[in-house]
């Protein structure tokens, strides 16, 4: 019997493949399991082949593993539209073929018999591949099933009768959920088709697999949240109540979350005319007093560097959060890629400086967040948080009382009126808000316009203490080293207050390590496991402090590891480089591995780039990954 | 109470308020139109009762950005073309903030372009005053989106071959419900209009017409004016968008034959602001946002209050 479910749905775009899944994985956490979910979905609204995959185990579960072991196919509804034909051709059955490559032996796969003929499941020799890999196959009339009861779009509900009764499973979550998210005739229909496809199933097939849902144990109540969730749930307890943007894939969720959410909470959203403006409208409300942020992709960010570089040098707090697509350009809309680090880390003018988190997971992503406020605030800098598509959109499960803190509201390195009657000013009366003199950290404490005796101006030009331009080159050398001392003063703080932000797996006195960041960090932790289950002696780190780096961390990583892997989904090996930069060394001792086809990285693929860069063979791992090798200092 | 004493604070402003002290002295050239706009700002904002510090003025980049360095109110310098973006979030974020934008022709009708339109068609509570020399004068004269067609300049030797932007038209088609233009050498005027548009509760434009002695030497803002308001040869209804619209086209055309006419053009008094419209539609809070951060009895609601959804 299989420790872990990891059941794939597949259809048409646009057919509600979404909402079903995210029930289903809920039902299995429930029930008590931890749950990891995975989309693939292509560019385009309707139509299209898509998928999402749940996997539950009673375990942590960081990765979508490699392969799955269920299917269920429902066919592309939309592929039968009769005047979209010309365009669909075939569609109508690659929820079915397109999905069998990865299906694992012993799987088990439901289709849609009312979509999908004989003759087509005889075109793509299911019958002949399933006898061969040992699947077992359930054809239903889905589609039949829901007509005879409701609408035609309810076979999903059907198809998932059908899995809970070939896995055994309790109705009870299923039904609860459905009754929570909709409610009268189509909640009457919905249920009548669970449970007659769950009867018919029961009684009609015998269940010779040996897949069955394995049994949870969760002790505390979990919520399961996508990185978008996190990140938008992290700006909020931060006390951010100011966003502005402009819509972009895959940045649009956190956008659309706060957008929903701010007015109950008296917050500000806006959606505004391109992402030069959105950034700038967030340096002007943060200006103003509120906790602002903004964010995009790659694309949009570009148009960001501006209002970036204003930001910093006006000492606006600021927090912006990129979600990396497969670039350059518009490049895949749809797919993760880690390509961005070097773009997000340098762009804009001068000797710029900025904070860059790159959380790995969920928890991650909700913490950074909320730390980037803060460090934003308190040193008024602009942080960055950098994540991607996949970390954007998978869903897992996180224990509620983690959440379970207070908001933080509070501005940071802003003085009240009476502190400001106690500030220095000119002998005009002008607040010396950026004063070096006896500056803190590199923090010189701000005022907010309508507040008393706190007037200056602000200036993306190089100023004076209050702010006039000034060219002044003594003037220059101070404002520069108290400006850049502030990233200095954030790296002590990270290094000496806080709990790291990097996470570490494997046993500490490992020979070898793999060193990761970003939403690849699943990946290889369970890749980790396995090398150490197989007997070899492995370690990982995920770093997240991109800037300022978590220079103290890595160099003891690499010190203590004989040889180390950097894998990372971009393919120019832009995190090594950032490696190498930091600190300096280390080149001879970090071989790459390297994917970006659009999809993220497998345990597997990990697993099989190690042993080819262990066998030190002058070829490369069979999947579309790329091993570079050491480069030497 | 407001967290910001300074709002809303009643008291005879004297004019000396906005000058900040000896330093620094404006850097502009001799006889520069610039100096105008000083002045009339510095007049205006006492006269509506404006304290330097419940005023925040967003400039962009050009002679005209560095207006708030002469100016001792609170001052966001930001970059080209984006001081409207700034300013519109300023006041969103603190409503009772007296927030005014400024910058020049090329700052705002050409790189800024984009924003201009759309602050005017949300209609946002900020006044925006555009330096229109017709030239860029910080760069060294090069030619802007007002400059005239057929004008000569370093980048474009043979002569312009572009005709000229219509700020006047164009802020109204995209929505101002204040749209009026002054020049420098009519100091009264510009006064008044300048309160007027401060005053006004919406988008409120003003084209300042502004000479460039050193780049634009035979630019027509030298030669007398007429005001529409004053002349009897102008007779229009400036609440009425039809006739504003036939005026500032005919307005637009003779400033291209010489003949320069200013004044009110168009005012909206009954349209909502757009903080009033997003408050209407529930998307905007009743107590300024920036405000809550200083109020120690302000409820924060948590993000896991939300997470019921996600169990
Ligand atoms: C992004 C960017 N592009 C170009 C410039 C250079 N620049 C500074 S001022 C200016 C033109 C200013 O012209 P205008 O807005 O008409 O103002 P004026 O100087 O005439 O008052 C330009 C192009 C800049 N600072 N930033
Ligand atoms: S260059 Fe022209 S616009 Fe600039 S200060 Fe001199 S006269 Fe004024």
């Amino acid at each position: 019997m299989s420790d872990e479910l990891i059941w794939r749905i597949a259809g048409g775009s646009g057919d509600g493949i979404d909402s079903t899944s995210q029930n289903f994985a809920k039902a299995l956490m429930r029930s008590g399991l931890d749950v990891f979910t995975h989309r693939h979905y292509p560019s385009r609204i309707r139509g299209g082949h898509t998928y999402v995959e749940i996997r539950a185990a009673d375990r942590e579960v960081q990765s979508r593993g490699d392969g799955y072991n269920f299917l269920l196919s429902l066919g592309d509804s939309f592929a039968r539209n009769p005047q979209e034909e010309a365009y669909y051709g075939n569609e109508e059955i690659k929820p079915l073929s397109e999905n069998l490559d990865e299906l694992r032996e012993g799987g088990i796969i439901v289709y849609d018999e009312g979509l999908i003929s004989e003759e087509d499941v005889e075109a793509v020799n299911l019958h002949e591949r399933a006898e061969e890999n040992d699947w077992h196959v359930f054809p239903v009339d889905l589609r039949g099933l829901a007509k005879e009861h409701g609408r035609e779009v309810m076979r999903n509900t059907a198809g998932v009768g059908v899995t809970a009764a070939l896995l055994d499973m309790e109705l009870e979550h299923i039904e609860d959920l459905m009754s929570d998210a909709m409610g009268g005739d189509i909640l009457e229909a919905n249920l009548e088709i669970l449970h007659e496809a769950y009867e018919m199933t029961r009684e009609e097939h015998d269940f010779e697999h040996d897949l069955r849902v394995p049994e949870g144990s969760h002790e505390t109540e979990q919520a399961l949240l996508s990185g978008s969730n996190a990140i938008a749930y992290g700006a909020i307890d931060a006390g951010c109540r100011f966003i502005a943007g402009y819509p972009m894939t895959p940045w649009t969720d956190v956008f659309t979350i706060l957008s929903q959410n701010f007015p109950d909470m008296g917050g500000v959203s806006e959606q505004v005319e391109d992402e030069i403006a959105a950034a700038a409208l967030a340096v002007g409300a943060s200006h103003a007093g509120v906790k602002a942020m903004s964010g995009s992709s790659g694309g949009g960010f570009a148009l960001m560097s501006e209002p970036l570089g204003l930001a910093e040098m006006t000492e606006t707090p600021l927090v912006l959060v990129e979600s990396m697509r497969a670039g350059p350009s518009t490049g895949m809309p749809t797919k993760p890629e880690q390509a961005d680090l070097e773009h997000v880390l340098y762009t804009s003018q001068g000797d710029s400086q900025r904070v860059v988190f790159a959380p790995g997971n969920i928890e991650e992503a909700y913490e950074q967040t909320r730390l980037a406020f803060e460090i934003a605030w308190d040193y008024q800098i602009p942080a960055i948080v950098i994540y991607d598509q996949k970390l954007s959109g998978e869903n897992t499960n996180v224990d509620v009382e983690f959440f379970d803190r207070d908001p933080q509201p509070d501005l940071g390195s802003t003085l009240t009126e009476e502190e400001l009657r106690e500030a220095a000013h000119d002998n005009s009366g002008k607040f010396k808000r950026f004063n070096h003199e006896d500056a803190e950290n590199g923090v010189s404490p701000r005022s907010i316009p309508g507040q008393k005796g706190g007037r200056y101006l602000a200036t993306g030009n190089e100023h004076s203490p209050v702010g006039h331009i000034e060219e002044d080159p003594d003037n220059r050398v101070a404002q520069m080293e108290r400006r850049l001392e502030k990233l200095e003063s954030i790296r002590a703080e990270l290094d000496e207050e806080r709990d790291s932000t990097q996470t570490y797996y494997g046993p500490e006195d490992a020979d070898y390590g793999i060193i990761t960041w970003g939403s690849t960090q699943g990946a290889v932790a369970e890749a980790i496991e396995r090398l150490n289950a197989q007997g070899h002696s492995v370690k990982g780190i995920s770093v997240s402090d991109m800037m300022p780096f978590a220079e103290k961390e890595v160099t003891e990583f690499l010190e203590s590891v004989d040889e180390a892997m950097v894998v990372e989904m971009n393919a120019t090996a832009q995190f090594r480089g950032l490696i190498q930069k930091e600190l300096g060394r280390f080149g001879d001792k970090m071989t790459s591995l390297l994917k970006f086809n659009g999809n993220p990285f497998e345990p597997a693929e990990i697993v099989e780039g190690y042993e080819v860069n262990l066998a030190d063979e002058d070829r490369q791992p069979t999947a579309q990954v790329r091993i570079e090798p050491a480069a030497g200092d | 109470m407001s967290a910001f004493n300074a709002i809303g604070e009643e008291r005879e402003i004297d004019r000396d308020e906005y000058t900040p002290g000896v330093e620094p002295q404006p850097t502009w050239c001799p006889g520069c139109g610039d100096f105008g706009v000083l002045k009339s700002l510095k007049q205006a904002l006492p006269e509506v009762g404006k304290t330097p510090e419940e005023v925040l003025t967003v400039t962009g980049i050009g002679c005209s950005g560095k207006l708030n360095s002469y100016l001792d109110t609170y001052g966001f310098h930001t970059i080209h073309g984006r001081s409207l973006p700034v300013a519109r979030a300023a006041k969103l974020a603190n409503p009772e903030l007296e927030v005014i934008a400024a910058g020049g022709d090329g700052d705002g009708y050409g790189i800024g372009g984009n924003h201009f339109i759309h602050t005017a068609r949300e209609n946002h509570d900020i006044t925006y005053i555009v330096f229109n020399n017709e030239i860029f004068g910080l760069t060294k004269g090069q030619t802007s989106p007002t400059s005239p067609k057929g004008h000569k300049s370093k980048t474009q030797p043979s002569g312009s071959a572009k005709t000229p932007l219509r700020p006047l038209s164009l802020s109204l088609t995209a929505g101002a419900s204040y749209v009026a233009r002054t020049a420098a050498v009519n100091p009264n005027q510009a006064k008044e209009i300048i309160a007027e548009a401060i005053e006004h509760d919406g988008f409120a434009h003003v084209d300042f017409l502004t000479q460039c002695p050193t780049w634009n030497k035979d630019a027509r803002q030298y030669v007398p004016y007429i005001d529409v308001q004053e002349s009897d040869d102008y007779d229009f209804d400036i609440h009425d968008r039809a006739e504003a619209a036939e005026m500032m086209r005919e307005t637009e055309d003779v400033l291209n034959e010489g003949t320069v006419l200013t004044g009110r053009y168009y005012v909206e008094d009954d349209r909502p602001s757009y903080s009033q419209e997003k408050h209407a539609v529930g998307e905007m809070p009743d107590q300024p946002l920036a405000e809550r951060y200083f109020d120690d009895d302000a409820e924060w609601e948590r993000s896991y209050d939300l997470l019921e959804r996600h169990t």
